[in-house]
Protein backbone atom coordinates (compact mmCIF):
# COMPACT_ATOMS: atom_id res chain seq x y z
CA UNK A 1 0.00 0.00 0.00
CA UNK A 2 2.93 2.86 0.53
CA UNK A 3 4.75 1.35 -2.45
CA UNK A 4 1.78 2.50 -4.30
CA UNK A 5 1.33 6.13 -2.69
CA UNK A 6 4.77 6.37 -3.27
CA UNK A 7 4.61 5.52 -6.84
CA UNK A 8 1.95 7.67 -7.30
CA UNK A 9 3.66 11.00 -5.74
CA UNK A 10 6.76 10.08 -7.99
CA UNK A 11 5.07 9.91 -11.10
CA UNK A 12 3.26 13.45 -10.58
CA UNK A 13 4.98 14.43 -13.72
CA UNK A 14 2.92 11.55 -15.50
CA UNK A 15 -0.87 11.13 -15.70
CA UNK A 16 -2.76 8.09 -16.17
CA UNK A 17 -5.76 9.71 -18.07
CA UNK A 18 -5.17 13.30 -18.70
CA UNK A 19 -8.59 15.56 -19.78
CA UNK A 20 -8.84 19.00 -21.41
CA UNK A 21 -10.73 21.34 -22.37
CA UNK A 22 -13.38 18.06 -22.85
CA UNK A 23 -17.25 19.24 -24.55
CA UNK A 24 -19.71 16.58 -25.31
CA UNK A 25 -22.85 18.00 -27.16
CA UNK A 26 -25.76 15.62 -27.58
CA UNK A 27 -28.17 16.39 -30.73
CA UNK A 28 -28.12 19.19 -33.36
CA UNK A 29 -30.03 22.44 -32.94
CA UNK A 30 -31.87 24.31 -30.74
CA UNK A 31 -32.46 20.67 -29.34
CA UNK A 32 -29.06 19.74 -28.47
CA UNK A 33 -27.91 19.19 -24.95
CA UNK A 34 -24.43 20.62 -23.44
CA UNK A 35 -24.23 17.60 -21.17
CA UNK A 36 -20.05 18.16 -20.56
CA UNK A 37 -18.56 21.70 -21.25
CA UNK A 38 -14.40 21.82 -20.77
CA UNK A 39 -13.21 19.59 -18.43
CA UNK A 40 -10.02 19.30 -17.11
CA UNK A 41 -8.99 16.72 -14.81
CA UNK A 42 -5.79 14.62 -14.24
CA UNK A 43 -5.75 11.14 -13.16
CA UNK A 44 -2.13 10.03 -12.01
CA UNK A 45 -1.35 6.45 -12.58
CA UNK A 46 -2.39 4.32 -9.34
CA UNK A 47 -4.38 7.41 -8.03
CA UNK A 48 -8.33 6.89 -6.85
CA UNK A 49 -10.31 9.64 -7.27
CA UNK A 50 -13.49 10.12 -7.14
CA UNK A 51 -16.35 12.37 -9.44
CA UNK A 52 -18.96 13.53 -7.63
CA UNK A 53 -22.01 15.38 -8.53
CA UNK A 54 -25.73 15.72 -8.81
CA UNK A 55 -27.90 13.78 -11.37
CA UNK A 56 -27.93 15.20 -14.81
CA UNK A 57 -24.24 16.49 -14.64
CA UNK A 58 -22.37 14.17 -16.80
CA UNK A 59 -20.44 11.92 -14.58
CA UNK A 60 -22.04 9.11 -16.88
CA UNK A 61 -21.12 11.00 -19.87
CA UNK A 62 -17.64 12.18 -18.72
CA UNK A 63 -16.89 8.54 -17.69
CA UNK A 64 -18.45 7.14 -21.51
CA UNK A 65 -15.94 9.75 -22.96
CA UNK A 66 -12.55 8.11 -21.35
CA UNK A 67 -13.69 4.74 -22.09
CA UNK A 68 -13.79 5.17 -25.82
CA UNK A 69 -17.24 4.13 -25.96
CA UNK A 70 -18.67 7.86 -27.01
CA UNK A 71 -16.56 10.15 -28.52
CA UNK A 72 -15.74 14.01 -27.18
CA UNK A 73 -17.35 16.54 -29.32
CA UNK A 74 -13.96 18.38 -28.58
CA UNK A 75 -11.13 18.48 -26.54
CA UNK A 76 -8.27 15.91 -25.95
CA UNK A 77 -8.13 12.94 -23.86
CA UNK A 78 -4.78 11.56 -23.61
CA UNK A 79 -4.39 8.09 -21.99
CA UNK A 80 -0.97 6.71 -20.77
CA UNK A 81 -2.57 3.53 -19.57
CA UNK A 82 -4.06 0.17 -21.28
CA UNK A 83 -7.05 -0.21 -22.65
CA UNK A 84 -9.66 1.49 -19.64
CA UNK A 85 -11.66 -1.07 -18.46
CA UNK A 86 -15.36 0.07 -17.30
CA UNK A 87 -18.19 -1.14 -14.64
CA UNK A 88 -21.71 -0.04 -14.46
CA UNK A 89 -23.99 0.15 -12.12
CA UNK A 90 -25.46 -3.18 -13.23
CA UNK A 91 -22.63 -5.87 -12.82
CA UNK A 92 -24.11 -6.91 -16.65
CA UNK A 93 -22.13 -10.60 -16.60
CA UNK A 94 -23.13 -12.26 -19.80
CA UNK A 95 -25.74 -14.97 -18.20
CA UNK A 96 -24.61 -17.37 -20.51
CA UNK A 97 -20.98 -17.73 -19.22
CA UNK A 98 -20.03 -18.95 -15.43
CA UNK A 99 -18.15 -16.33 -13.28
CA UNK A 100 -15.09 -17.41 -14.36
CA UNK A 101 -16.08 -17.37 -18.19
CA UNK A 102 -17.21 -14.39 -17.65
CA UNK A 103 -13.60 -13.21 -16.40
CA UNK A 104 -12.00 -14.47 -19.52
CA UNK A 105 -14.19 -12.83 -21.69
CA UNK A 106 -12.02 -10.05 -22.25
CA UNK A 107 -8.99 -11.82 -22.23
CA UNK A 108 -10.30 -14.07 -24.90
CA UNK A 109 -11.41 -10.76 -27.14
CA UNK A 110 -7.64 -9.65 -26.53
CA UNK A 111 -6.53 -13.50 -28.14
CA UNK A 112 -5.12 -15.24 -25.13
CA UNK A 113 -4.06 -18.50 -25.32
CA UNK A 114 -6.82 -20.75 -23.27
CA UNK A 115 -4.84 -21.82 -20.41
CA UNK A 116 -3.24 -18.70 -19.77
CA UNK A 117 -6.21 -16.90 -19.33
CA UNK A 118 -7.93 -19.33 -17.44
CA UNK A 119 -4.76 -19.02 -15.01
CA UNK A 120 -5.51 -15.23 -14.74
CA UNK A 121 -8.98 -15.57 -14.52
CA UNK A 122 -8.68 -17.76 -11.56
CA UNK A 123 -6.05 -15.42 -10.33
CA UNK A 124 -8.54 -12.82 -10.40
CA UNK A 125 -11.56 -14.19 -8.46
CA UNK A 126 -9.25 -15.01 -6.12
CA UNK A 127 -8.21 -11.65 -5.67
CA UNK A 128 -11.54 -10.74 -5.03
CA UNK A 129 -12.61 -13.70 -2.80
CA UNK A 130 -14.85 -15.86 -5.34
CA UNK A 131 -12.08 -18.55 -6.12
CA UNK A 132 -14.70 -21.35 -5.04
CA UNK A 133 -17.59 -19.56 -7.67
CA UNK A 134 -15.86 -19.92 -10.86
CA UNK A 135 -18.11 -22.63 -12.04
CA UNK A 136 -21.45 -20.66 -11.19
CA UNK A 137 -23.82 -19.12 -13.37
CA UNK A 138 -24.59 -15.24 -12.56
CA UNK A 139 -28.50 -16.23 -11.71
CA UNK A 140 -26.57 -18.52 -8.75
CA UNK A 141 -24.74 -15.59 -6.99
CA UNK A 142 -25.63 -12.97 -5.04
CA UNK A 143 -25.84 -9.19 -6.31
CA UNK A 144 -22.48 -8.72 -4.50
CA UNK A 145 -21.00 -11.45 -5.84
CA UNK A 146 -21.95 -10.68 -9.27
CA UNK A 147 -20.36 -7.29 -9.00
CA UNK A 148 -17.55 -8.51 -7.25
CA UNK A 149 -17.18 -11.02 -10.61
CA UNK A 150 -17.39 -7.74 -12.62
CA UNK A 151 -14.70 -6.07 -10.99
CA UNK A 152 -12.51 -9.14 -11.67
CA UNK A 153 -13.62 -9.03 -15.21
CA UNK A 154 -13.17 -5.05 -15.05
CA UNK A 155 -9.44 -5.98 -13.97
CA UNK A 156 -8.89 -8.87 -16.68
CA UNK A 157 -9.53 -6.18 -19.34
CA UNK A 158 -7.54 -3.79 -18.21
CA UNK A 159 -4.61 -5.49 -16.79
CA UNK A 160 -4.84 -8.40 -19.54
CA UNK A 161 -2.06 -6.48 -21.47
CA UNK A 162 -0.22 -5.04 -18.64
CA UNK A 163 2.71 -8.05 -19.35
CA UNK A 164 4.69 -4.85 -20.09
CA UNK A 165 4.15 -2.75 -16.84
CA UNK A 166 1.77 -0.39 -18.39
CA UNK A 167 -0.98 0.71 -15.23
CA UNK A 168 -4.52 0.02 -15.88
CA UNK A 169 -7.30 2.55 -15.26
CA UNK A 170 -10.68 1.45 -13.67
CA UNK A 171 -13.88 3.44 -14.55
CA UNK A 172 -16.44 2.94 -12.28
CA UNK A 173 -20.10 4.04 -12.75
CA UNK A 174 -21.94 4.34 -9.76
CA UNK A 175 -21.03 0.59 -9.39
CA UNK A 176 -22.47 -0.16 -5.80
CA UNK A 177 -25.33 2.15 -6.00
CA UNK A 178 -27.80 -0.43 -6.29
CA UNK A 179 -26.84 -2.89 -3.40
CA UNK A 180 -27.72 -2.75 0.11
CA UNK A 181 -26.08 -1.08 2.40
CA UNK A 182 -23.94 -3.81 4.25
CA UNK A 183 -22.76 -5.22 1.22
CA UNK A 184 -21.91 -1.43 -0.39
CA UNK A 185 -19.63 -1.41 2.83
CA UNK A 186 -17.86 -4.64 2.49
CA UNK A 187 -17.29 -3.72 -1.16
CA UNK A 188 -15.75 -0.41 -0.59
CA UNK A 189 -13.63 -1.88 1.63
CA UNK A 190 -12.75 -4.88 -0.77
CA UNK A 191 -12.43 -2.34 -3.88
CA UNK A 192 -9.70 -0.15 -1.28
CA UNK A 193 -8.27 -3.49 -1.37
CA UNK A 194 -8.32 -4.85 -4.81
CA UNK A 195 -6.99 -1.23 -5.74
CA UNK A 196 -3.97 -1.39 -3.46
CA UNK A 197 -2.97 -4.84 -4.75
CA UNK A 198 -3.20 -4.14 -8.38
CA UNK A 199 -1.76 -0.36 -8.67
CA UNK A 200 -4.40 0.37 -10.76
CA UNK A 201 -5.89 4.10 -10.91
CA UNK A 202 -9.32 4.31 -10.42
CA UNK A 203 -12.05 7.24 -11.53
CA UNK A 204 -14.79 6.34 -9.58
CA UNK A 205 -18.30 8.04 -10.19
CA UNK A 206 -20.88 8.43 -7.38
CA UNK A 207 -23.29 10.86 -5.56
CA UNK A 208 -22.78 9.56 -2.44
CA UNK A 209 -20.52 12.04 -0.67
CA UNK A 210 -19.64 9.71 2.62
CA UNK A 211 -18.58 7.34 -0.29
CA UNK A 212 -16.73 9.30 -2.18
CA UNK A 213 -14.92 10.75 0.98
CA UNK A 214 -14.24 7.32 2.30
CA UNK A 215 -12.45 5.57 -0.64
CA UNK A 216 -11.24 8.50 -2.84
CA UNK A 217 -7.49 10.22 -2.29
CA UNK A 218 -9.32 13.32 -4.21
CA UNK A 219 -12.80 14.17 -4.68
CA UNK A 220 -13.43 16.13 -7.85
CA UNK A 221 -17.10 18.26 -7.75
CA UNK A 222 -18.70 18.75 -11.26
CA UNK A 223 -21.94 21.12 -11.58
CA UNK A 224 -24.76 20.00 -13.85
CA UNK A 225 -26.12 20.16 -16.88
CA UNK A 226 -23.60 21.72 -17.65
CA UNK A 227 -20.64 19.48 -16.25
CA UNK A 228 -18.04 21.33 -15.09
CA UNK A 229 -15.49 20.72 -12.53
CA UNK A 230 -16.11 23.14 -10.08
CA UNK A 231 -13.90 22.21 -6.95
CA UNK A 232 -11.64 19.19 -5.72
CA UNK A 233 -10.72 18.29 -2.36
CA UNK A 234 -7.46 16.06 -1.11
CA UNK A 235 -9.18 13.45 1.32
CA UNK A 236 -6.66 10.83 0.95
CA UNK A 237 -5.86 9.16 4.76
CA UNK A 238 -8.60 11.31 6.30
CA UNK A 239 -9.94 9.90 9.31
CA UNK A 240 -11.98 11.01 12.72
CA UNK A 241 -13.35 14.74 12.88
CA UNK A 242 -11.30 15.73 9.88
CA UNK A 243 -13.30 13.24 7.87
CA UNK A 244 -16.32 14.54 8.70
CA UNK A 245 -15.43 18.42 8.52
CA UNK A 246 -14.62 17.22 4.86
CA UNK A 247 -17.94 15.52 4.23
CA UNK A 248 -19.80 18.74 5.91
CA UNK A 249 -17.88 21.11 3.37
CA UNK A 250 -18.49 18.69 0.44
CA UNK A 251 -21.79 18.17 0.54
CA UNK A 252 -22.03 22.40 1.42
CA UNK A 253 -20.83 22.62 -1.86
CA UNK A 254 -22.96 19.93 -3.32
CA UNK A 255 -26.34 21.25 -2.27
CA UNK A 256 -25.22 24.86 -3.22
CA UNK A 257 -24.58 23.70 -6.67
CA UNK A 258 -27.84 21.67 -7.06
CA UNK A 259 -29.84 24.99 -5.07
CA UNK A 260 -28.64 26.91 -8.08
CA UNK A 261 -30.64 25.30 -10.26
CA UNK A 262 -33.86 26.24 -8.82
CA UNK A 263 -33.55 29.77 -9.28
CA UNK A 264 -32.25 29.12 -13.18
CA UNK B 1 2.11 6.04 6.10
CA UNK B 2 0.53 3.27 8.43
CA UNK B 3 1.98 2.80 11.86
CA UNK B 4 2.53 -0.84 13.19
CA UNK B 5 -0.42 -0.91 15.57
CA UNK B 6 -2.45 0.42 12.63
CA UNK B 7 -1.42 -2.29 10.44
CA UNK B 8 -2.24 -4.65 12.66
CA UNK B 9 -5.96 -3.17 12.97
CA UNK B 10 -6.03 -2.81 9.25
CA UNK B 11 -5.19 -6.74 8.90
CA UNK B 12 -8.20 -6.97 11.93
CA UNK B 13 -10.22 -4.69 10.33
CA UNK B 14 -10.24 -6.72 6.79
CA UNK B 15 -10.19 -10.37 8.49
CA UNK B 16 -13.43 -8.95 9.83
CA UNK B 17 -14.70 -7.96 6.54
CA UNK B 18 -13.71 -10.98 4.82
CA UNK B 19 -15.88 -13.13 7.43
CA UNK B 20 -18.45 -10.78 6.95
CA UNK B 21 -18.13 -11.26 3.05
CA UNK B 22 -18.16 -14.46 3.09
CA UNK B 23 -21.54 -14.22 5.47
CA UNK B 24 -23.22 -12.31 2.68
CA UNK B 25 -22.30 -14.35 0.00
CA UNK B 26 -23.68 -17.53 1.98
CA UNK B 27 -26.71 -15.60 3.03
CA UNK B 28 -27.83 -13.38 -0.48
CA UNK B 29 -26.37 -16.79 -2.60
CA UNK B 30 -30.05 -17.78 -4.20
CA UNK B 31 -30.73 -21.14 -3.12
CA UNK B 32 -29.53 -24.00 -4.99
CA UNK B 33 -32.90 -25.67 -6.79
CA UNK B 34 -33.17 -29.27 -5.70
CA UNK B 35 -33.68 -31.84 -8.46
CA UNK B 36 -36.39 -33.50 -8.74
CA UNK B 37 -36.48 -37.35 -8.53
CA UNK B 38 -36.89 -38.96 -11.68
CA UNK B 39 -40.34 -41.13 -11.36
CA UNK B 40 -41.69 -37.46 -9.99
CA UNK B 41 -40.64 -35.76 -13.04
CA UNK B 42 -42.51 -38.76 -14.90
CA UNK B 43 -45.45 -38.25 -12.90
CA UNK B 44 -45.54 -34.62 -13.27
CA UNK B 45 -45.16 -34.44 -16.98
CA UNK B 46 -45.48 -37.11 -19.09
CA UNK B 47 -48.19 -38.79 -17.24
CA UNK B 48 -51.31 -36.09 -17.92
CA UNK B 49 -50.57 -36.21 -22.07
CA UNK B 50 -50.75 -40.06 -21.77
CA UNK B 51 -53.68 -39.78 -19.55
CA UNK B 52 -55.37 -37.18 -22.11
CA UNK B 53 -54.20 -39.39 -25.32
CA UNK B 54 -55.72 -42.09 -23.79
CA UNK B 55 -59.15 -40.28 -22.75
CA UNK B 56 -59.02 -39.28 -26.39
CA UNK B 57 -58.99 -42.86 -27.48
CA UNK B 58 -61.69 -43.88 -25.45
CA UNK B 59 -64.21 -41.11 -26.20
CA UNK B 60 -63.26 -42.17 -29.95
CA UNK B 61 -64.20 -45.55 -29.49
CA UNK B 62 -67.13 -44.58 -27.82
CA UNK B 63 -68.68 -42.44 -30.48
CA UNK B 64 -67.69 -45.40 -33.41
CA UNK B 65 -69.16 -47.39 -30.81
CA UNK B 66 -72.53 -45.44 -31.03
CA UNK B 67 -72.69 -45.50 -34.89
CA UNK B 68 -73.18 -42.35 -35.31
CA UNK B 69 -71.68 -41.87 -38.45
CA UNK B 70 -70.73 -44.07 -40.90
CA UNK B 71 -67.80 -46.08 -40.96
CA UNK B 72 -66.20 -45.06 -44.13
CA UNK B 73 -66.06 -41.93 -42.32
CA UNK B 74 -65.51 -42.84 -38.63
CA UNK B 75 -63.05 -45.73 -38.57
CA UNK B 76 -62.71 -47.68 -35.55
CA UNK B 77 -59.62 -46.83 -33.45
CA UNK B 78 -58.02 -50.34 -33.53
CA UNK B 79 -58.65 -50.46 -37.60
CA UNK B 80 -56.40 -47.56 -37.49
CA UNK B 81 -53.51 -48.97 -35.79
CA UNK B 82 -53.85 -51.81 -37.81
CA UNK B 83 -53.53 -49.72 -40.85
CA UNK B 84 -50.40 -48.27 -38.71
CA UNK B 85 -48.48 -51.58 -37.99
CA UNK B 86 -49.70 -53.09 -41.35
CA UNK B 87 -47.42 -50.58 -42.85
CA UNK B 88 -44.92 -50.70 -40.54
CA UNK B 89 -44.44 -54.21 -40.77
CA UNK B 90 -44.40 -53.86 -44.24
CA UNK B 91 -41.43 -51.39 -44.41
CA UNK B 92 -43.32 -48.67 -46.40
CA UNK B 93 -43.61 -46.82 -43.04
CA UNK B 94 -40.20 -46.44 -42.54
CA UNK B 95 -39.41 -45.54 -46.85
CA UNK B 96 -42.15 -43.27 -46.17
CA UNK B 97 -41.08 -41.65 -42.97
CA UNK B 98 -37.44 -41.64 -44.55
CA UNK B 99 -38.43 -40.00 -47.52
CA UNK B 100 -40.44 -36.93 -45.64
CA UNK B 101 -38.68 -36.72 -42.68
CA UNK B 102 -35.29 -36.32 -45.32
CA UNK B 103 -37.09 -33.85 -47.35
CA UNK B 104 -37.76 -31.77 -44.32
CA UNK B 105 -34.42 -31.89 -42.41
CA UNK B 106 -32.26 -30.68 -45.55
CA UNK B 107 -35.23 -28.35 -46.33
CA UNK B 108 -34.61 -27.25 -42.36
CA UNK B 109 -31.03 -26.94 -42.39
CA UNK B 110 -30.69 -24.93 -45.45
CA UNK B 111 -33.15 -22.24 -44.14
CA UNK B 112 -31.09 -21.97 -40.96
CA UNK B 113 -28.34 -21.21 -43.35
CA UNK B 114 -30.37 -18.69 -45.11
CA UNK B 115 -32.10 -17.57 -42.72
CA UNK B 116 -29.49 -16.84 -40.10
CA UNK B 117 -27.34 -14.19 -42.14
CA UNK B 118 -30.73 -12.54 -42.92
CA UNK B 119 -31.99 -12.14 -39.58
CA UNK B 120 -28.65 -10.54 -38.68
CA UNK B 121 -28.93 -8.09 -41.28
CA UNK B 122 -32.30 -7.22 -40.58
CA UNK B 123 -31.63 -6.77 -37.15
CA UNK B 124 -28.72 -4.42 -37.45
CA UNK B 125 -28.64 -2.79 -40.74
CA UNK B 126 -31.07 -0.25 -40.21
CA UNK B 127 -31.90 0.28 -44.31
CA UNK B 128 -32.44 -3.77 -44.75
CA UNK B 129 -35.00 -3.40 -42.13
CA UNK B 130 -36.71 -0.53 -43.20
CA UNK B 131 -36.66 -2.36 -46.76
CA UNK B 132 -38.09 -6.12 -46.16
CA UNK B 133 -38.34 -6.18 -42.30
CA UNK B 134 -42.21 -5.99 -42.92
CA UNK B 135 -42.11 -8.40 -45.77
CA UNK B 136 -40.86 -10.60 -43.74
CA UNK B 137 -43.35 -11.03 -41.09
CA UNK B 138 -45.88 -10.74 -43.67
CA UNK B 139 -44.57 -13.52 -45.70
CA UNK B 140 -44.68 -15.57 -42.26
CA UNK B 141 -48.31 -15.27 -41.98
CA UNK B 142 -48.67 -16.45 -45.49
CA UNK B 143 -50.04 -19.97 -45.68
CA UNK B 144 -47.17 -21.83 -47.75
CA UNK B 145 -49.53 -23.87 -49.81
CA UNK B 146 -49.57 -20.97 -51.49
CA UNK B 147 -46.43 -21.33 -53.28
CA UNK B 148 -47.11 -25.10 -54.32
CA UNK B 149 -48.72 -23.36 -57.67
CA UNK B 150 -46.00 -21.04 -58.30
CA UNK B 151 -43.14 -23.48 -57.34
CA UNK B 152 -44.91 -26.26 -60.06
CA UNK B 153 -44.93 -23.85 -62.79
CA UNK B 154 -41.33 -22.78 -61.45
CA UNK B 155 -39.66 -25.90 -61.22
CA UNK B 156 -41.86 -28.68 -62.57
CA UNK B 157 -43.31 -31.42 -60.21
CA UNK B 158 -39.24 -31.86 -59.05
CA UNK B 159 -38.07 -31.86 -55.62
CA UNK B 160 -36.85 -28.72 -56.06
CA UNK B 161 -40.31 -27.44 -56.11
CA UNK B 162 -41.26 -29.20 -52.53
CA UNK B 163 -37.75 -27.75 -51.38
CA UNK B 164 -38.69 -24.34 -52.69
CA UNK B 165 -41.88 -24.51 -50.53
CA UNK B 166 -40.41 -25.29 -47.39
CA UNK B 167 -37.88 -22.87 -47.24
CA UNK B 168 -40.61 -20.18 -48.03
CA UNK B 169 -42.39 -21.75 -45.51
CA UNK B 170 -39.52 -21.40 -42.48
CA UNK B 171 -37.32 -18.88 -43.76
CA UNK B 172 -39.04 -16.13 -42.49
CA UNK B 173 -39.83 -17.91 -39.16
CA UNK B 174 -36.36 -18.36 -38.17
CA UNK B 175 -35.10 -15.11 -39.39
CA UNK B 176 -37.87 -13.17 -37.74
CA UNK B 177 -36.95 -15.77 -34.49
CA UNK B 178 -33.46 -14.27 -34.62
CA UNK B 179 -34.48 -10.63 -34.92
CA UNK B 180 -36.76 -10.81 -32.10
CA UNK B 181 -33.68 -12.23 -30.07
CA UNK B 182 -31.64 -9.41 -31.25
CA UNK B 183 -33.86 -6.78 -30.11
CA UNK B 184 -34.42 -8.21 -27.01
CA UNK B 185 -30.47 -8.11 -25.80
CA UNK B 186 -30.54 -5.94 -22.78
CA UNK B 187 -28.77 -3.01 -24.40
CA UNK B 188 -26.31 -2.86 -21.75
CA UNK B 189 -24.52 -6.23 -22.32
CA UNK B 190 -23.60 -4.99 -26.06
CA UNK B 191 -21.96 -1.86 -24.61
CA UNK B 192 -19.66 -4.23 -21.97
CA UNK B 193 -18.96 -5.92 -24.80
CA UNK B 194 -17.82 -3.19 -26.30
CA UNK B 195 -15.93 -1.64 -23.34
CA UNK B 196 -14.00 -5.10 -23.17
CA UNK B 197 -12.67 -4.64 -26.60
CA UNK B 198 -14.68 -6.55 -28.75
CA UNK B 199 -14.41 -5.19 -32.52
CA UNK B 200 -18.05 -5.99 -34.39
CA UNK B 201 -17.23 -9.47 -35.22
CA UNK B 202 -16.04 -10.49 -32.09
CA UNK B 203 -19.45 -8.49 -30.66
CA UNK B 204 -21.35 -10.68 -32.75
CA UNK B 205 -20.02 -13.71 -31.69
CA UNK B 206 -19.17 -13.63 -27.95
CA UNK B 207 -21.66 -11.01 -27.50
CA UNK B 208 -24.69 -10.64 -29.64
CA UNK B 209 -25.28 -14.63 -31.05
CA UNK B 210 -25.60 -15.96 -27.24
CA UNK B 211 -27.56 -13.29 -26.11
CA UNK B 212 -29.84 -13.96 -28.81
CA UNK B 213 -29.98 -17.66 -28.37
CA UNK B 214 -33.51 -17.90 -26.84
CA UNK B 215 -35.12 -16.08 -29.13
CA UNK B 216 -33.36 -17.42 -32.06
CA UNK B 217 -33.88 -21.40 -30.66
CA UNK B 218 -37.42 -20.32 -30.51
CA UNK B 219 -37.71 -19.20 -34.14
CA UNK B 220 -35.73 -22.13 -35.03
CA UNK B 221 -38.07 -24.14 -33.34
CA UNK B 222 -41.29 -22.31 -35.37
CA UNK B 223 -38.84 -22.95 -38.38
CA UNK B 224 -38.94 -26.69 -38.21
CA UNK B 225 -43.22 -26.52 -37.19
CA UNK B 226 -43.22 -24.61 -40.72
CA UNK B 227 -40.90 -26.39 -43.17
CA UNK B 228 -42.51 -29.34 -41.36
CA UNK B 229 -46.09 -28.23 -42.61
CA UNK B 230 -45.19 -26.80 -45.34
CA UNK B 231 -43.50 -29.97 -46.86
CA UNK B 232 -46.85 -31.98 -45.87
CA UNK B 233 -48.87 -29.11 -47.52
CA UNK B 234 -46.43 -29.84 -50.42
CA UNK B 235 -46.35 -33.24 -50.73
CA UNK B 236 -50.25 -33.54 -50.59
CA UNK B 237 -50.38 -31.26 -53.34
CA UNK B 238 -47.86 -32.20 -55.58
CA UNK B 239 -47.58 -36.13 -56.28
CA UNK B 240 -45.57 -37.41 -58.62
CA UNK B 241 -44.58 -40.93 -59.23
CA UNK B 242 -41.15 -39.29 -59.49
CA UNK B 243 -41.29 -37.81 -56.43
CA UNK B 244 -41.32 -41.16 -54.13
CA UNK B 245 -43.62 -41.81 -51.63
CA UNK B 246 -43.57 -39.11 -48.58
CA UNK B 247 -46.09 -38.97 -45.79
CA UNK B 248 -48.44 -36.50 -47.57
CA UNK B 249 -48.54 -38.84 -51.01
CA UNK B 250 -49.44 -41.46 -48.56
CA UNK B 251 -52.13 -39.30 -46.91
CA UNK B 252 -53.17 -37.94 -50.48
CA UNK B 253 -53.47 -41.63 -51.64
CA UNK B 254 -55.70 -42.56 -48.49
CA UNK B 255 -58.26 -40.02 -50.06
CA UNK B 256 -58.09 -41.14 -53.42
CA UNK B 257 -58.93 -44.39 -52.13
CA UNK B 258 -61.38 -43.64 -50.15
CA UNK B 259 -59.93 -45.69 -47.34
CA UNK B 260 -60.55 -43.54 -43.98
CA UNK B 261 -58.43 -45.72 -41.51
CA UNK B 262 -55.36 -44.71 -44.13
CA UNK B 263 -56.11 -41.16 -44.23
CA UNK B 264 -56.02 -41.22 -40.44
CA UNK B 265 -53.05 -43.25 -39.68
CA UNK B 266 -51.04 -41.11 -42.37
CA UNK B 267 -52.43 -37.84 -40.11
CA UNK B 268 -51.24 -39.79 -36.75
CA UNK B 269 -47.98 -40.34 -38.21
CA UNK B 270 -47.57 -36.91 -39.56
CA UNK B 271 -48.50 -35.63 -35.72
CA UNK B 272 -45.96 -38.22 -34.50
CA UNK B 273 -43.37 -36.89 -36.34
CA UNK B 274 -43.87 -33.51 -35.62
CA UNK B 275 -44.20 -34.30 -31.43
CA UNK B 276 -41.01 -36.54 -31.83
CA UNK B 277 -38.69 -33.62 -32.94
CA UNK B 278 -40.19 -31.36 -30.52
CA UNK B 279 -39.64 -33.49 -27.12
CA UNK B 280 -36.74 -35.34 -28.56
CA UNK B 281 -34.46 -32.36 -30.03
CA UNK B 282 -35.98 -28.56 -29.46
CA UNK B 283 -37.53 -29.05 -25.94
CA UNK B 284 -34.38 -30.30 -24.26
CA UNK B 285 -32.01 -27.84 -26.24
CA UNK B 286 -34.60 -25.15 -25.29
CA UNK B 287 -34.39 -26.48 -21.58
CA UNK B 288 -30.37 -26.48 -21.45
CA UNK B 289 -30.40 -23.07 -22.59
CA UNK B 290 -32.80 -21.44 -20.68
CA UNK B 291 -31.88 -23.13 -17.40
CA UNK B 292 -28.12 -22.21 -17.55
CA UNK B 293 -29.34 -18.69 -17.88
CA UNK B 294 -31.26 -18.79 -14.99
CA UNK B 295 -34.69 -18.59 -16.86
CA UNK B 296 -36.37 -21.94 -15.00
CA UNK B 297 -40.26 -20.03 -14.85
CA UNK B 298 -41.10 -21.48 -18.45
CA UNK B 299 -40.13 -25.04 -17.71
Amino acid sequence: MTATLETSAENTATAAVTLSGVRKVFGHGPSSVLALDGVDLRVAPGEFVCLLGASGCGKSTLLNVVAGLDAPTSGDIALTTTRPAVMFQEAALMPWLTAVRNVELPLRLAGHKRSSRRAKANELLDLVRLGDAGGKRPHELSGGMRQRVALARALASTLGSAEDGTPGLLLMDEPFAALDAITRDVLQAELLRVWRETDTAILFVTHDVREAVRLGQRVVLLSSRPGRVVREWSVDGLTGEDEVATIEDVTARLREVISGHAAA
Amino acid sequence: MPQPDEAVLETDRTGDLAAVGAGLDALDAPPQQQRTPLWQRFVSTALPPLVAFALLIGVWQALWASAIWPEFQLPAPGDVWAKVTETVASGDAAEILWTSVSRAVLGFLAAVVIATPLGLLVAKVRVVRAAIGSLLTGLQSLPSVAWVPAAILWFGLTPSAIYFVVLMGSVPSIANGLVSGIDQIPPLLPRVGQALGAGKLQAARHVLLPAALPGYLAGLKQGWAFSWRSLMAAEIIATSPQLGLGLGQFLHNGQSLNDISMVIAAIFLILLVGIGIELLLFRPLERAVLRARGLTGAL
